[in-house]
């Protein structure tokens, strides 16, 4: 392998080799002013004699001296093609294996009209147009936070904001300002990186404190909850299902406790478990997120990623959101439906710092396939999914549960998709056996003991409704060899 | 050789043809209301008797109060009505493939190849997971690696993060940085932040929300950030500065060197919020005027299409110094493989979830190899070149002005001001958007607060031609023109858009405000009577 001398990377093939021997000027497919000719033209239309003139007001100490030190060019769209492409096959994906990761981004069947709606060039290459040249994303956005609103049992979506982690540490804020208080009960059983990310984005004048669980319930430990509430607590956050994969049974409760201290209950929850389980709202949540990479996106090595904070159609609560959030209205044809941009002037867009934490670029083009999933789904597709995944799940633990030296460790608990495989008394580590199933076509789940020592030798195995009995199956049969 | 009568876009007395433009209208319903019983747009994987009978019901198993006992009120519809359905939305959205895009100003609207969307769908990374064995991502990760050495060369920055998932969340992510060096010195009073009017707002909130208090500099009277100002700003306080050269008037601040040694001086660090760099590739670098962090807009510059809004990546760069609070993970190369760097002990920790959002960043190493060093040099300079065209053809329009700097060159986009013409007319800058929307282009005012009156910002980047350019200051003289003979014609416009002038007294009533359609039936259509409300 050769090094790219001026930038240190690995230049491979004849691919990269430039086809620019001669010093023929370039014309760019992508700049259409490229053409020398019509670039004279302009020039001289604007009494330039070079481009240099308009970079006159730049001091000579700021200019670069020279060409930038990059790799060769590929000019043409098949030398593209055939380098870019060579890059990406030394990937192996989770469908050309058979995967058991999760851990907050899924593998889900992507139904082909979601692809469809999101490659359209109306869509994939909008921005920030009016309420009229978009008239078709503010109805398609105003529809995906319609049907989470079905989904979530609330009044208010927003437009989605970077991912489920962004949308936990927002949702967060909210509750503190709307509570004027500082404190935030997060559960110990949590995603490392989302509470990474929480401690990141909630200092310097938010405090962070969390919960053990109880052994019995698998829930929040009520005694541990009671005593950390107080008259500073802004939110008792939660999760369902836990990062872990079993559900919280003690919503009710735990929602009661903190409403009983004047604290507001956060809820975070996987978007594809509601056609089966209850609506965080119904148990008592006043605010709820999560990501909706489960609806319909592609896995993108963690690139689809989406989050929604949802809440009662109360002006305290709508006036913290930092989002976009659209509303339905009328126009001046009776009849005819129009959108625009609720309580604007909450945002930072219109009040810089004085708005609610920010708003800017996100993730709009998921939330419309989103909605697309959500529509194409219906009711019953969303029932149907729920149960088959919670039964898939249910019998992956009873199949690996039956191995010798491998537990379940909390298979008494119910579980949504996601599960933890405990190898400590198989003499192996996660490692040694994730290696082993690599070997064999298989990604054992992710290694849990940097986030939870006191697992031990555990991984959380994620099961969807992509799996059949037979990959499962599979999966027992290759793990019993592995640790026999 | 085509005919050049056909060619060209001038009718024979040399004038532009306007088009005659009119959007899709399809008085397209609210899904809900396309709803039947029964309907089944998918059908999902059956669960297979075997595995029912080993595991009973798992519903049933549920905990009281855990189940959901009312199915979720989604509609019900058969996949061609959701296909139509959106097809039609989509045709109700003037996307930038479509249109002129040179009218949303600071958000450089360019060319995203096809050819790199093709890549960010291939198979190779759709279904990629980000926690797979590093030995099964050496592809992805070389593609990070190799567009972090990119970067690198491109601002003079030492080391990248790709993680923040857009232009805003690279802003967080530099305040989070600058909060961390001060707070490992031992300096936590150190807690302003100074930034700039004519920076994008997200400069001054997000430093707001990582707690810092905000110093906003307002322009001295040739529209350059007050050095002066400045100078009387900063203290032991100052934690740094957030700034963008050009500022989103276009004007490059040639003092830019003086500004980041005033803050260096006081202790702070300087961040270059680099989301107006298409007109300084290779031309000008953060290094080299001091600059201690940056962030790229992928989404921008980079040309990763804009998605009505994101996905997006926001590429963080930071010098030596302060590459040791980047976030986790960072990409390595040992020689011969990449791997990912978690044990970093000084990281902010993580600003969103696994290794940010890859597809933005596929397809900006893409649209960087297509171009290599001179070809980047070409997106500037005939990005610069565009925009110093339409300003020129702008100023032949009488009501408008191009504030500030006068008879100074711009640099990849212009603050206009139509405060004449309106002066004039009673027409407001908002009102010649929506009339413009008549031709088929897109216009937007500019970020609040409108210091300039009447605003509008203009960026044309490299991809528009000269043609394109006429049509677009063609459009706007039209209408300008329109003001003043027929201002009640663009007063009422849109015309020949979707919609009509829609009402926006309900979207601020908290009585009426329907965010979702459930809230609209709540509160908006009457009990009993399905007729919606006029």
């Amino acid at each position: 392998m050769r090094i790219h001398a001026s930038v240190g990377i690995p230049v491979h093939g004849p691919d990269l080799e430039n086809p620019m021997k001669n010093e023929e000027k370039t014309v760019y497919p992508y700049i259409p002013n490229s053409v020398p000719s019509l670039k004279e033209e302009m020039l001289r239309e604007v009494g330039a004699e070079s481009t240099d003139d308009f970079f006159q007001d730049i001091p000579a100490g700021l200019r670069m001296q020279g060409d930038m030190h990059l790799p060769p060019p590929l000019l043409s769209e098949h030398e593209l093609k055939r380098h870019v492409e060579s890059l990406l096959s030394k990937n192996s994906t989770a469908c050309e294996n058979l995967s058991f990761l999760g851990a907050g981004c899924w593998q889900h069947h992507v139904p082909a009209v979601c692809d469809e709606i999101n490659q359209r060039s109306e869509f994939l290459t909008a921005y920030a147009g009016e309420p009229y040249d978009d008239h078709g994303r503010f109805q398609a956005l105003f529809e995906y936070t319609s049907m989470m609103g079905e989904l979530l049992n609330m009044d208010v979506v927003n437009v989605p904001t970077y991912d489920g982690y962004q949308a936990a540490a927002t949702a967060l804020r909210m509750a503190a300002r709307i509570t004027g208080r500082t404190g935030i009960l997060v559960p110990r059983i949590l995603d490392g990186g989302k509470l990474s990310k929480l401690r990141d984005y909630l200092k310097p004048d938010l405090e962070i404190r969390c919960i053990e669980h109880d052994r019995q319930s698998g829930g929040l430990d009520g005694k541990a909850l009671r005593n950390a509430l107080s008259a500073g607590t802004a939110a008792v956050y939660f999760e369902n299902p836990s990062y872990l994969g079993f559900l919280e049974t003690g919503g009710e409760p735990i929602s009661r406790a903190a409403h009983a201290c004047g604290a507001l209950c956060v809820v975070g929850v996987n978007p594809l478990s509601l056609g089966v389980l209850a609506p965080p709202a119904d148990y008592g949540a006043d605010i709820v997120c999560g990501d909706i990479q489960p609806l319909g996106m592609h896995m993108q090595f963690g690139g689809g990623q989406a989050g929604f904070i949802a809440t009662r159609d109360e002006e305290k609560y709508v006036m913290e959101y930092p989002s976009r959030l659209f509303g339905i209205t009328s126009t001046r044809v009776e009849g005819e439906y129009g959108f625009g941009d609720v309580a604007y002037d909450r945002t930072s867009f219109a009040l810089r710092e004085k708005g609610k934490e920010w708003v800017g670029t996100a993730a709009a083009l998921w939330g419309i396939t989103a909605g697309v999933y959500l529509s194409l789904m219906g009711p019953r597709g969303m029932a149907e999914i729920g149960e088959g995944i919670m039964a898939r799940a249910r019998y992956a633990m009873i199949r690996l549960g039956g191995i010798r030296g491998v537990t379940i460790p909390f298979s008494r608990f119910p579980h949504f998709g996601e599960f933890v495989v405990d190898f400590n008394g198989s003499g192996k580590t996660v490692a040694e056996v994730n290696r082993a199933l690599l070997e064999k076509g298989i990604f054992g789940g992710k290694a849990l003991a940097g986030e939870f020592p006191e697992l031990g030798q555990s991984a959380l195995y994620s099961v969807t409704e992509v799996h059949t009995g037979s990959d499962i199956d599979r999966l027992t049969r290759e793990l019993q060899e592995v640790l026999a | 050789m085509m005919d050049q009568a056909t060619a060209s876009p001038h009718t024979a007395a040399g004038k532009l043809r306007l088009r005659r433009y009119h959007q899709a209208r399809w008085n397209e319903p609210i899904l809900f209301e396309l709803s039947r019983p029964g309907q089944r747009g998918i059908l999902v994987p059956p669960l297979e008797p075997d595995m029912r009978d080993a595991t009973g019901d798992v519903l049933a198993a549920l905990p009281a109060g855990l189940q959901r006992l009312r199915p979720p009120q989604l509609p019900e519809l058969s996949q061609n009505q959701v296909l139509r359905h959106y097809l039609r939305l989509s045709q109700e959205n003037l996307g930038a493939d479509l249109n002129i895009d040179v009218g949303q100003g600071t958000c450089t609207m360019k060319y995203s190849p096809k050819i790199n969307d093709q890549f960010a769908r291939h198979h190779k990374i759709a279904d990629l997971h980000p926690l797979q064995d590093e030995e099964t991502i050496q592809g992805i990760l070389e593609i990070y690696f190799r567009f972090e050495q990119i970067l690198k060369e491109i601002s003079g920055m030492d080391r990248f993060s790709l993680q923040p998932a857009a232009g805003s969340a690279a802003i967080y992510a530099n305040a989070s940085i600058i909060r961390a060096y001060h707070l490992a010195r031992g300096a936590p009073e150190r807690d302003e932040i100074i930034t700039t009017i004519f920076s994008h707002p997200s400069n001054a909130a997000c430093a707001r929300t990582a707690g810092f208090k905000i110093i906003t500099l307002h322009p001295d009277p040739s529209g350059y950030p007050d050095l002066a100002a400045l100078r009387a700003s900063v203290s032991t306080r100052t934690a740094g500065m957030l700034i963008t050269n050009p500022e989103d008037t276009g004007i490059f601040n040639p003092r830019i060197g003086e500004f980041v040694e005033v803050v260096h001086q006081a202790g702070g660090l300087c961040a270059y919020d680099q989301a107006n760099a298409n007109g300084l590739l290779g031309i000008t670098r953060a290094r080299e005027a001091g600059f201690d962090l940056c962030h790229f807009n992928l989404h921008k510059t980079f040309s990763s299409p804009h998605g009505c809004g994101g996905p997006a990546v926001g590429a963080t760069g930071v010098t030596r110094e302060l590459a040791a609070f980047l976030p986790i993970p960072v990409v390595e190369f040992d020689g011969s493989s990449y791997h990912l760097d978690y044990d970093r002990p000084a990281s902010i920790g993580k600003v969103g979830p696994f290794l940010g959002v890859a597809p933005v960043v596929l397809r900006s190493y893409a649209w960087v190899m297509s171009l290599g060093a001179k070809g980047l040099r070409e997106v500037a300079e005939i990005a610069v070149l565009n925009n110093n065209y339409l300003l020129a053809k702008m100023l032949q329009i009488p009501g408008v002005s191009a504030p500030y700097a006068t008879g100074k060159r711009r640099i990849e986009q212009v603050r206009y001001s139509w405060e004449r013409l309106s002066k004039e007319t009673g027409v407001h800058s908002e009102e010649i958007g929506l009339r413009a929307a008549d031709f088929g282009v897109h216009y937007w005012t500019s970020h609040h607060p409108h210091i300039v009156p009447e605003p509008c910002t203009l960026e044309p980047t490299e991809s528009y031609s000269k043609d394109d350019l006429d049509e677009y200051a063609a459009i706007l003289a039209h209408v300008a023109e329109e003001a003043r003979l027929d201002p009640g014609l663009v007063k009422t416009a849109p015309h020949n858009s979707t919609i009509h002038t829609i009402d926006h007294a309900p979207l601020d009533d908290p009585a009426r405000w329907a965010i979702t359609w459930r809230a609209h039936l709540r509160k908006n259509i009457k009990r009993g009577n399905p007729e919606r409300e006029p």
